[in-house]
């Protein structure tokens, strides 16, 4: 054991400019090897940044207590020229179920894809709009229902709720009293400042006074694209059911069905000519997953692919490295003879597997960049991290190393006698 | 000579099992994934209406304000009702139809059936005979019934059975919201993929259930679905947004023009009525109209998710990989029996027949590889078929497909043979023979 160890530390060196003059000689097979690692290593870099863009999407954070709301969608049958009055009574007979925290009412909700957006100006008659960003109609127990904290700033007082029969009303006067923001928001709006106290302009000619921000709001859709996620701002305005047909509920997670089953009920006895659209009637875990559904797919798609790419291009190295030992049988045999250990005989099929790896992965990163580019003009990625290039890298090198060693130690197993025989 | 080399190739296999069954099974995969991605984007990139797509033309208008005006940016996606009314007015198409998405109730007179809610479109008579759309029963219809803001419905075939049973239901009742419509015809089945006259809803997803005159479904202020864009306030108009002054940007308008020369007289309509607007003080930006076919109006709305073309772009990259361990594996084949070539060279096989033998017998790994391609794909659009998504009942393999998957196959691995079987060729009989 001792002398090997010895013999290992002469290898190293020793071995390079065999492997080298070797791989020279066989150039299609050894070209072959090193592309099919590159290609693998640029796919698996590009597939692993994916990979993470869908992961970092799907756990975005919402504000929203997601596994203690549940909502409730329903639609009137022609139109109702009484859904404010029955708006409220739903609400009461709502909050008077065993088991509601609360209950509210909005225009939207997060992870279905239906959105009400507008635009953010600065100034009165600004030019080009600062940001879109998306509209929640609020009643008093919006937030205590969702559950997005006050960071900075209140909550709506009592007397700032208006009513969306008075806004929508023909050349109406009516004007937003009061804002509440979320905190991305107002980063962007007031970088670096304090945002409660100031005022926007969106919705009519009046400057609209920001009197709380929240730390998480999450977009029901996602326009705007990423950056834009949380761009969320809450109106105090009482909508009717017809406007969209949602009513909230939080309760304690164990409760969701029970409170889900009884406010369905309690609504279709609290008001006739209206029906329950039970597809849409769900908890926000059921929305958020339903609404993240292809991410997760795509995910499970791409490592799919990795590992399928990876056990390919392992198999072609078995493949390759048996052929070589194979051609090789004799001279490894003469090698043996002349006192090469079997430790020799493997390591040189190891290094000769990690000098083709090397110079794979090194064109595989070049690669990587040249399809991330590509992906980036394409689907609006951002720039690979360098990070992905490592992780590839050393998956490349691990798997080149593992699908050598079988056959590598076949060639070990070669006896020196061989070299006497003809084959 | 053909049979000969065959035959040799499946002695090949039968010495190789291992490594033949190795280069079959990459292949096969490599295939089984380009083919199903292939297929889903065909699916969805395929043209919706083959009949008439090259005579549809989708208008934009450029109604909006100064503000936020950005010099050579596209126009509105949609045009304003005042707009829409007017161009139909006009009549200067072949045939045109103005529309928007929409949901109501409907409540069946069978008993003992709860009242549900179904996807609508208003719009206007030509669109029946302008989209080809297939009647069962009845028809369209007319304009005369538009002016009148009659109570007409044309319901698809799904509504039909489900209320009647799949009978002739022309003449009946059906209640739509709070007010009863008289059936005039009933469509059969008609899915066009992509759902092209509106980019607003669902894209992939199925016909509406009910088609109802626009004017009737303002009167009775049913609710529509879709986008609305607006740049300002409606004002004292009544009905709100979704009034005829109103500036909001929120239907649909196709007309059919027959000639290349109608085509672009129509284009010129449009710039002149952009340019009357703007004269009267209703537009304030540069006259700036668009008229895209069906195919251009899907380009345009980058139709295909972008899911879709990355898989594609995946599945033929871990293809590519394939083919690479495809060719190594097979120079390793060929070069093996580097003694058995130099003895056929020997024995007078020229090299261009050792090149040939080569590449039939990478043919033939390449037919097999298909064939397991093909299982793979099937599978594969199985597995896209239990996805969410609402294109996804619509992957199946089609014949020209199929065909694709086995020319992409023995294809491929010709060409992947090529490289060893040029190595092959050049073995020297010689030196082949001496070192046996």
């Amino acid at each position: 054991m001792g002398r090997s160890y010895e013999n290992r530390n002469e290898d190293s060196t020793m071995e390079l400019r065999p492997i080298l003059s070797t791989l020279l000689r066989h150039k299609t097979a050894a070209a072959l090897i090193v592309l099919e690692i590159a290609l693998s290593c640029a796919i698996v870099c590009n597939a692993l940044f994916l990979i993470g863009n869908r992961i970092e999407r799907i756990n975005l954070v919402s504000g929203v207590a997601e596994n203690e709301v549940v909502r409730v969608q329903l639609t009137g049958i022609g139109k109702d020229d009484n859904a404010d009055a029955l708006t409220r009574s739903d609400l009461a007979t709502l909050r008077g179920l065993p088991g509601v925290k609360a209950a509210t009412v909005t225009n939207q909700v997060p992870f279905v894809n239906s959105s009400w957006n507008t635009s953010v100006n600065m100034t009165k008659d600004q030019k080009q709009p600062t940001l879109g960003a998306t509209v929640y109609m609020a009643d008093s127990q919006f937030l205590d229902t969702l559950g997005p904290k006050i960071v900075a700033g209140r909550q709506f007082a009592p007397d700032e709720f208006i009513e969306w029969a008075a806004l929508d009303a023909p050349d109406s006067k009516v004007s937003i009293p009061s804002v509440i923001i979320t905190r991305s928001l107002a980063d962007k709006l007031f970088p670096g400042q304090d945002a409660v106290g100031r005022s926007f302009y969106s919705w009519g000619d009046d400057p609209i006074r920001i009197v709380g921000v929240v730390d998480h709001l999450v977009r029901p859709s996602d326009q705007g694209g990423p950056a834009a996620h949380e761009y969320s701002m809450v109106f105090p305005i009482n909508v009717p059911y017809s406007l969209g047909g949602n009513y909230l509920l939080r309760t304690e997670p164990g409760r969701r069905a029970e409170v889900l089953k009884a406010a369905v009920a309690a609504l279709e006895r609290n008001g006739p000519n209206r029906i329950i659209l039970t597809d849409n009637t769900k908890t926000m875990e059921e929305l958020r997953s339903a609404y993240y559904r292809a991410d997760r797919a795509m995910v499970w798609l791409l490592v799919a692919v990795i590992v399928a790419l990876l056990v390919v291009t392992a198999l072609g190295i078995v493949g390759l490295a048996s052929f070589w030992v194979q051609q090789r049988t004799k001279q490894i045999g003469v090698r043996r003879a002349l006192g090469a250990t079997k430790g020799q005989i493997l390591r040189y099929f190891q290094t000769e597997n990690f000098l083709l790896a090397t110079v794979g992965i090194a064109l595989g990163m070049l690669l990587a960049f040249g399809i991330n580019q590509m992906l980036m003009g394409k689907y609006e990625l951002p720039r690979l991290p360098l990070v992905y290039l490592p992780i590839g890298a050393v998956a490349l090198w691990l798997l080149g190393q593992f699908a050598v060693f079988w056959p590598a130690r076949r060639a070990a197993a070669v006896p020196p006698a061989v070299a006497t025989r003809s084959v | 000579m053909f049979t000969y080399y065959l035959n040799l190739a499946l002695r090949s296999f039968r010495r190789n099992k291992a490594l033949t069954a190795l280069m079959v099974l990459a292949i096969a995969l490599g295939i089984g994934a380009s083919m199903t991605t292939l297929t889903v984007f065909h699916i969805l990139s395929g043209d919706p209406v083959p009949t008439r797509s090259g005579e549809l033309f989708y208008v934009q208008l450029d109604p909006e304000g100064m503000t936020g005006y950005t010099p050579g940016e596209e126009p509105a996606e949609q045009v304003t009702r005042f707009d829409a009314q007017t161009l139909l007015r006009e009549k200067r198409g072949d045939r045109q139809a103005m529309m928007t998405g929409g949901s109501l109730a409907i409540t069946p007179q069978k008993q003992g059936m709860s009242p549900f809610y179904g996807d609508a479109r208003y719009t206007t008579a030509d669109i029946f005979p302008m989209f080809d759309m297939p009647f069962l029963y009845g028809g369209g219809w007319s304009a005369t019934e538009d002016e009148r803001h009659a109570r007409v419905a044309v319901i698809a075939k799904a509504l039909n059975d489900k209320l009647f049973g799949g009978a002739d239901s022309v003449g009946r009742t059906v209640r739509l919201d709070s007010d009863d419509f008289r059936i005039v015809g009933v469509l059969d089945q008609w899915r066009p993929t992509p759902r092209f006259y509106d980019m607003n809803s669902d894209r992939f997803g199925e016909l509406e259930q009910v088609f109802v005159p626009f004017s009737t479904s303002r009167d009775l202020k049913m609710s529509r679905n879709g986008s609305m864009d607006c740049w300002g306030d409606a004002g004292s108009d009544p009905e709100g947004a979704a009034g005829v002054n109103a500036p909001c940007v929120w239907i649909q308008y196709w007309v059919q023009l027959g000639t290349p020369a109608k085509v672009d007289a129509y284009r010129r309509y449009l710039v002149n009525y952009s340019d009357q607007q703007r004269s009267s003080g209703r537009y304030e930006r540069p006259t700036n109209v668009r008229l895209r076919s069906v195919m251009e109006w899907l380009d345009y709305n980058k139709v295909v998710p972008s899911d879709v073309r990355l898989q594609v772009w995946l599945a033929f990259g871990f293809l590519a990989v394939c083919l690479l361990n495809t060719v190594g594996l097979l120079l390793a084949k060929f070069l093996r029996r580097s003694g058995e070539v130099g003895v056929r060279r020997a024995l007078g096989a020229s090299r261009r027949e050792i090149f040939m033998q080569c590449l039939v017998e990478a043919g033939v790994v390449g037919m097999a590889g298909g064939i397991v391609g093909l299982a793979l794909a099937w599978l594969g659009l199985w597995a896209v078929r239990q996805q969410p998504a609402s294109y996804a009942e619509l992957a199946h393999l089609d014949p020209l497909m199929l065909l694709t998957t086995f020319v992409l196959a023995v294809g491929a691995s010709l060409l992947a043979g090529v490289i060893p079987a040029w190595q092959a060729m050049q073995v020297t009989p010689a030196i082949q023979l001496k070192s046996q």
